[in-house]
């Protein structure tokens, strides 16, 4: 999933509160009773993840999709 | 859904029945298939589609007694379809490829066969084939049999030689000038061998009819072709009672006896699963209305039969048969490439699926549960019902996925909550004979309508009209949601009796539909039959001569009154009405009904289209969500109440219709300033104010229409970064993104600070959950 993030876009995006750069993380998604470790830009400091546009209208619902027709 | 429901409910789809030559062919040529093959120029396929089904393939194309063109449905818009020509045409084109003639595996047992005609060559060549010995005795010193008979121009014996060709290739063994009946009984015959076919025809020394007195043989079984004698069986022209020879039923009666005898053999049930073999009714529907009448295609040379291009022509002229009465009038039946039939199997796996991805559920979501399709379906199949029934289980057994339905559902959560409920007395009156239930989409869409109708309603009925804002509880309905549709309808009842169970007036044909069928003890009228019959409102506006198309909303498919009154009241303003071709109770849904708009976007769009596209004039209709749905396809669309307490408009301009979060603002103001002005009493509900001041372009409101956002829940996402500071920032920009989860849904917003508020720049969301652990 986390392929379609596309490192330039995280990386024009900062943390507002810390004000760092995001750095790519594995984080954990969670839908319909199943969790999946990701690879997705996160603040360090903070541990705010960013999801973009294209991945949240894309894959992710894609994924979301499957899961709820299982 | 159990498996006899299944049953009983794929039995109603006639889709896959027979076409009338099919079925009324003994042998069941694929007539159809034949004549795609040669329109499309392919009679190599012609011919094997042809063969599969008859043996003796040059015989029969030239002296079939074709029961399937008197039955042939062309005749309807034309004359019949010339198939036993084109069977000749096909053979011409491209000869038969050689029938598998190899039998499966040889086989011990011996079968006598007595008579050479059709019927006793054919049981003779199909038991050959499934590896029997097989001895035909012919009383003649040649094959034939009736054939034998044949003008020499009408069947050369060229053709039967070549057709009896293919019986060398199996190892059937011929015994000529064996007449059985004199130089052996069939009884010495039954001796020597397991079994016998007798298929003697009528007309010779040997018939079946001497044979019967000689050895007693009676009592056919007409599916089995079982004589009383064990192990003798019989068919062939002796048998039909036809009036003429009937070379394919010969066939037929060999083909089919040769089956029993192969049964006999293997000491299996020789009547299990042999529904309608032979020549049957079949229960196909198919409409020629509005096809164009051709005759027949002449043929240039009669003796040589159609030329490849008369044959092309020819069989171009099939009708291809088949039902699809309901695919052609939904968009959604036609999206999904199949039939009722297929769909109700696909519903039934779908829901039997204990593990693995269950693909139906689109399809299941999908419907609109319009009910046009039992409408025009010649056994009134219902596959609204099958998806309503199968929601209902999907829900029960929670496996409906929650983003199909779940916006819909909230809502009318919120039009049934507090924020948007209100309901009253008529003001100054203690009680009330009517109560107006404009339900929550006019509501929603025009609030001021319902201000002026409610106002019309008090102003010309006595006895008092209360008011009550609310949802009816149709989106649970539509969704399976059975109980959540009981907990509306028991808070709808409350507050109904307790207003003295007043006569229910109903703005909206899916408020009456469903009171009809869940509040049988109500009594209810539409709107428009108390503007029927109390007289129209004043209005100033010159209405002219304009022509109008009416679209009936598909929840007032059986509520013909209804429907008659608002023609009435439309021709009473001077307008002249255009019908569409499908109204009343054939009338479409707009896209919304059963959920569509929320389960498949796409569809709804598309079935939208569809209807706008059916006509030229300017629609109007009397449902606010059919004509908000109409105008965002573009097409000028008025409702009723435009007509009525408008200003005189006549051409519909398409004005764009309110969005989710402008309608719930609609509802909660209309509740809030009804009360301030009809009963002096200050809002209970909640305005949704703009606690903070959004400024959204067009483009992204229609982003957050199309991905179901609401400006609510923008100002959610804003207030949680803006209090926490929990945000992105755009390093050239100087754009915050943020994202805020007040449910199941995370909303994502890309804003920026403007003079007096925020600017949106765009919005997002996903149902996913990331699990962020925030340090905040």
């Amino acid at each position: 999933m986390s392929q379609g993030v596309e490192i330039l876009e995280a990386s024009e995006w900062w943390c507002g509160k810390c004000g760092v750069a995001l750095e790519m993380a594995t984080v954990e998604v969670a839908y319909m009773g199943s969790k999946y470790p990701v690879e997705l830009p996160r603040c360090p400091r903070c541990g705010i993840v960013f999801i973009p546009e294209q991945l949240a209208t894309g894959k992710m619902a894609q994924i979301e999709q499957l899961l709820e027709d299982k | 859904m159990d498996q006899q429901e299944l049953r009983r409910l794929e039995s109603l789809c006639i889709q896959e029945w027979a076409p009338w030559c099919t079925a009324s062919c003994p042998v069941h040529v694929d007539v159809r298939a034949m004549n795609i093959a040669i329109s499309n120029g392919d009679f190599q396929a012609a011919s094997q589609v042809f063969s599969r089904s008859v043996p003796f393939t040059r015989i029969i194309s030239r002296i079939c007694d074709h029961p399937c063109e008197p039955v042939c449905k062309r005749q309807e818009v034309g004359e019949p379809i010339a198939i036993r020509s084109l069977e000749r045409s096909a053979l011409a084109y491209a000869p038969p490829q050689d029938i598998r003639t190899s039998p499966t595996a040889q086989k011990e047992q011996c079968v006598a066969i007595v008579g050479s005609g059709l019927s006793g060559l054919t049981a003779a060549f199909d038991l050959a084939r499934k590896g029997y010995r097989v001895t035909v005795f012919e009383a003649a010193d040649r094959l034939g049999g009736k054939l034998r008979d044949y003008a020499e121009e009408l069947l050369p014996q060229s053709a039967m030689n070549e057709d009896f060709e293919v019986l060398k290739k199996v190892p059937i063994d011929v015994r000529f000038n064996a007449y059985i009946g004199v130089h052996k009984s069939l009884e010495e015959l039954r001796h020597s061998y397991d079994a016998l076919y007798v298929g003697t025809g009528s007309a010779s020394g040997t018939d079946l009819g001497s044979e019967t007195r000689e050895s007693g043989l009676a009592v056919v079984d007409v599916v089995t072709f079982e004589t009383d004698l064990t192990g003798i069986f019989a068919g062939g022209s002796a048998i039909y009672k036809l009036k003429d020879y009937s070379p394919i039923t010969s066939i037929s009666h060999g083909r089919r006896a040769a089956i029993s005898i192969d049964r006999f053999l293997q000491k299996v049930s020789l009547s299990a699963s042999r529904e309608n073999e032979g020549a049957y009714e079949t229960r196909l529907f198919t409409r020629t209305d509005g096809i164009e009448p051709l005759p027949r295609v002449c043929m240039d040379d009669p003796s040589r039969g159609y030329s490849l291009e008369e044959a092309v022509s020819e069989a171009s002229r099939c009708l291809l048969c088949e039902c699809m009465e309901c695919v052609k009038v939904c968009e959604y039946l036609e999206r999904f490439k199949g039939y009722p039939k297929k769909y109700v199997r696909q519903i039934y796996n779908n829901l039997s699926i204990v593990m693995g991805h269950r693909l139906g559920n689109k399809f299941i979501n999908s419907c609109s549960l319009c009910g046009l399709c039992k409408e025009v379906c010649p056994e009134s199949l219902h596959m609204g019902e099958v998806c309503k029934a199968a929601r209902n289980i999907m829900v029960t057994q929670g496996k409906m996925p929650p983003s199909a339905h779940e916006f819909a559902l909230q809502d009318m959560e919120f039009s049934n909550s507090d924020r948007a409920t209100l309901v009253r007395h008529q003001p100054r009156m203690a009680s009330s004979k009517y109560l107006f239930f404009p339900g929550c989409q006019l509501s929603g869409s025009s609030p001021d309508h319902v201000k002026k109708a409610y106002n019309y309603l008090t102003d010309r009925l006595d006895g008092g009209v209360g008011l009550m804002l609310r949802c009816c509880g149709a989106p649970a309905d539509w969704a399976g949601r059975e109980a959540s549709l009981s907990q509306v309808l028991n808070s709808f009842r409350a507050e109904w009796l307790g207003m003295g169970s007043p006569e229910l007036i109903l703005a909206c044909s899916s408020c009456y539909a469903l009171f009809k069928a869940h509040l049988p003890e109500a009594r209810l009228v539409s709107l428009w039959e108390v503007f029927d019959r109390h007289g129209l409102p004043q209005t100033d506006a010159e209405l002219g001569s304009s022509v109008l198309a009416i679209h009936d909303p598909c929840t007032s498919r059986h509520e013909a009154q209804v429907q008659e009154s608002v023609r009435r009241i439309v021709r009473s303003l001077g307008l002249e009405i255009a019908e569409l071709p499908l109204s009343r109770d054939k009338t479409e849904c707009c896209g919304f009904g059963g959920l569509m708009y929320f389960a498949n976007r796409e569809l709804a769009d598309k079935v939208v289209e569809r209807r706008i596209n059916e006509t030229n004039t300017d629609l109007l209709t009397y449902c606010a969500v059919c004509c908000d749905h109409f105008r965002s396809g573009g097409k000028p669309t008025l409702h009723l109440l435009d007509l009525l307490f408008g200003e005189g408009v006549t051409r519909p301009t398409p004005k764009p219709a309110p969005d989710y979060s402008q309608r719930r603002e609609n509802r909660v103001r209309l509740k809030n300033s009804l009360l301030k002005e009809l009963w002096s009493e200050k809002g209970a509900g909640q305005e949704i104010q703009q606690r903070i001041k959004l400024h959204i372009p067009d483009k992204v409101r229609d982003l957050m229409e199309q991905r179901m956002i609401l400006v609510e829940d923008l100002l959610q996402v804003i207030e949680w970064a803006e209090s926490t500071g929990t945000k992105f920032v755009q390093k050239k920009t100087g754009h915050y993104l943020a994202h805020y989860r007040p449910g199941t849904v995370t909303y994502w917003v890309e804003y920026s600070t403007g003079e007096d508020g925020f600017v949106i720049h765009n919005a997002y969301s996903h149902r996913m959950e990331v699990l962020e652990h925030l340090r905040i």
